[in-house]
C-alpha cells in the first residue's frame, strides 16, 4: 500500500546509522545490533509476528534476509546491512512481537552480527541523512 | 506517495489528517487506515466507540410502481417481508448465482427503495441494475445517489448514548436493522442502526454541505468514549464477526451459499435472479464453503495464501489476520465441504511452509447481547 503522511514525528537516534530498507544498526566494537526503525514501525502498524530466517553462527553477506515481520497488514523481510556472523538473535520476539512497536532501538532490537567488514557500516545513512531520506520518500 | 489527483476525497479527509488519520489509496479513495493504531481502535469499538468515515460507500433510489418488484427480483433475500423503515441485508446475483454485490436495502414504502452499495462496485452495480430494469421493463427510477451522500458509522456499545446527545430522534426506539429520517446535531439525517463492526451502533446518511461538522461534534459529544477509526480496524471488527468484504469472501465467482449465508436466500420467493442454481446448491450442496480456520503452527494467514489437505491444493484463504479481540491467528478460507467440519485438520502455506489449521466454529466473535 501507498500513502503519504506528514503529521507524525519520527524518533531517529543521533547514533545510529540507517538503511533504505529501514533498518537501524548500532555498532558496539566489532559487533552491531540491527533492528527496523521508528518509522517502520509506524508504517508497518501493530507487529503481530516474528519469524527468523537465519540461524546463531550462521555467517551472512549484507543484504540477506534475516527475519520475516508481519503486521496486521502485510509481512515485510529485514534484511542484515552489513556481512558478519550471526552473534544472537533476539527470540523474546516471537513470543512477544509488539515489542517493536513499543521500543524499536531498545528492547525491540532483531539480531547482533560480528562484522566481518566493518567498513560496511561507515557506508550507510548517518541519521541525518536518514531524515531526509524519509521527508523525501513521504513528501 | 500516492499520485492524489486521480483519487477521490471524501468529505472529511481534512479532518482525517486533523485527527493524525494515516491516508492511503482505497479502491479510488483517500481514506485513513488508522489514526491510534488499529488493534488499540479495534479494541476500543468494543468495549466504548468507534468513529467511521464510510462516505465512499454507494447509494441508488429506487423509485416507481414497480419498484418492489424490480428490487424483489433483484436480490436473494426477501424484500416483500420488509416493513416500511426497515433494512434488509442481502447479496444480488447474476443468472449463474455470483455475487455482483451485497448490500443493504432500506425500504420507505412499497414503491420507494434504498439500496446501499459497495463503493468499489458502485459503477458495476449501477449497471447491473440497470440491466435488470430493462430486461423486466419495470417502472421505475433508477438513480445514483452516491455523490450526493456522506456516510459517518458510529460503532459500539456505547453508540447510543453519545448519538443521543445530539438528536431529539429517541434512539432506543430505533431497532437493530431499522432506520427513520430525523436531525442530528442540525444536519437532516438518515439515521440506521446498522453497521459493520458485530457491535451495536449507527450509521448516519446526510447531504455533505449540511453535515461537514458532524464528524466534529460526534467525537466531541463522546469525549473520550469514543475515537476516530480506520479501515484497518473496520476490517477486522467485521472479519471476527464474519461479515463478508466484497472481494475477499464475495465475488463474480462465489455464491451466497459457498459463503455461508444461506440465510440470505429466500428459496420460497416466486423468482429471482439466480435462484435455480442456488436451489440446486441448497439442495445437492457446493463443491467449496466458507470455513473459519484457528492456526495450530504459529503463522499469520493472509488472503489469496493456499489451502493443502493430504497433499494437494484443496482451498483459499479469503481473509486472514491475528483477531486482536481473541489474540489467535485466526481465517476465512474456501474448503471443500468435508473438510469444513469441526476441527477437520488443513494446512496453510505460508511462504514455503506447511502450517496447520484447524477449522472452528463462525463467527469467530459475538457481541453479548442485552
Amino acid at each position: 500500500m501507498q500513502y503519504k503522511m506528514s503529521n507524525v514525528d519520527y524518533n531517529i537516534p543521533e547514533d545510529l546509522r540507517y538503511t533504505e530498507q529501514h533498518e537501524w544498526l548500532r555498532i558496539d566494537g566489532k559487533t552491531a545490533y540491527v533492528g527496523i526503525s521508528d518509522y517502520a514501525q509506524h508504517e508497518s502498524g501493530d507487529i503481530v509476528y516474528v519469524e527468523f530466517t537465519s540461524g546463531v553462527n550462521q555467517t551472512v553477506d549484507a543484504h540477506e534476509k534475516m527475519c520475516v515481520v508481519e503486521s496486521s497488514k502485510a509481512a515485510s523481510d529485514v534484511y542484515s546491512p552489513v556481512s558478519g556472523k550471526v552473534v544472537t538473535l533476539n527470540v523474546e520476539l516471537e513470543d512477544n512481537p509488539e515489542i517493536i512497536n513499543e521500543d524499536p532501538y531498545g528492547e525491540g532490537w532483531m539480531f547482533e552480527i560480528e562484522m566481518s567488514n566493518p567498513s560496511e557500516a561507515q557506508e550507510l545513512m548517518t541519521a541525518a541523512e536518514y531524515k531526509k531520506f524519509i521527508e523525501e520518500a513521504i513528501s | 506517495m500516492v499520485d492524489s489527483s486521480s483519487l477521490k476525497k471524501t468529505p472529511f479527509y481534512d479532518a482525517h489528517v486533523k485527527h493524525g488519520g494515516k491516508i492511503v489509496d482505497f479502491s479510488g479513495w483517500l481514506l485513513p487506515v488508522q489514526f491510534k493504531g488499529m488493534s488499540e481502535e479495534h479494541n476500543f469499538v468494543r468495549t466504548s466507540c468507534g468513529l467511521f468515515d464510510v462516505s465512499h460507500m454507494g447509494e441508488f433510489m429506487v423509485e416507481g410502481p414497480d419498484a418492489l418488484k424490480f428490487v424483489d427480483n433483484l436480490i436473494t433475500n426477501d424484500a416483500s417481508k420488509l416493513n416500511v423503515n426497515q433494512v434488509l441485508y442481502t447479496p444480488m446475483c447474476r443468472d449463474n448465482a455470483g455475487v455482483v454485490d451485497d448490500l443493504l436495502v432500506y425500504k420507505y414504502s412499497n414503491v420507494k427503495f434504498f439500496l446501499v452499495v459497495n463503493a468499489a462496485n458502485i459503477d458495476k452495480d449501477f449497471a447491473w441494475c440497470n440491466e435488470v430494469k430493462n430486461k423486466m421493463k419495470a417502472d421505475i427510477s433508477l438513480k445514483n445517489l452516491s455523490d450526493g451522500f456522506a456516510q459517518l458509522a458510529i460503532q459500539g456499545p456505547k453508540a447510543e448514548s453519545i448519538l443521543q446527545k445530539l438528536t431529539s430522534v429517541n434512539l432506543s426506539q430505533i431497532k437493530f436493522y431499522w432506520f427513520c429520517e430525523g436531525e442530528v446535531d442540525g444536519a437532516h439525517c438518515i439515521i440506521s442502526r446498522t453497521g459493520y463492526t458485530g457491535e451495536d451502533g449507527f450509521e448516519l446518511y446526510f447531504k455533505p454541505s449540511e453535515g461537514l461538522h458532524l464528524y466534529d461534534s460526534i467525537l466531541k459529544a463522546g469525549g473520550n468514549d469514543i475515537m476516530p477509526c480506520g479501515l484497518g480496524a473496520r476490517d477486522t471488527l467485521r472479519f471476527e464477526s464474519k461479515l463478508m468484504l466484497y472481494g475477499h469472501e464475495l465475488d463474480d465467482e462465489t455464491t451466497p451459499i459457498e459463503a455461508g449465508i444461506a440465510w440470505t436466500v429466500k428459496l420460497n420467493k416466486p423468482s429471482f435472479i439466480g435462484k435455480q442454481i442456488l436451489s440446486e446448491q441448497k439442495e445437492k450442496g457446493t463443491k467449496k464453503i466458507l470455513a473459519g480456520l484457528e492456526m495450530i503452527d504459529k503463522g499469520v494467514p493472509r488472503a489469496h495464501y493456499d489451502v493443502y489437505h493430504a497433499g494437494g491444493k484443496v482451498g483459499y484463504v479469503t481473509t486472514g489476520a491475528q483477531s486482536p479481540t481473541l489474540k489467535k491467528f485466526i481465517a476465512l478460507a474456501y474448503v471443500p465441504p468435508e473438510l469444513s467440519r469441526l476441527d477437520s485438520v488443513v494446512e496453510i502455506k505460508i511462504r514455503d511452509k506447511f502450517l496447520k489449521a484447524k477449522v472452528v466454529s463462525l463467527p469467530f466473535y459475538k457481541r453479548e447481547k442485552k
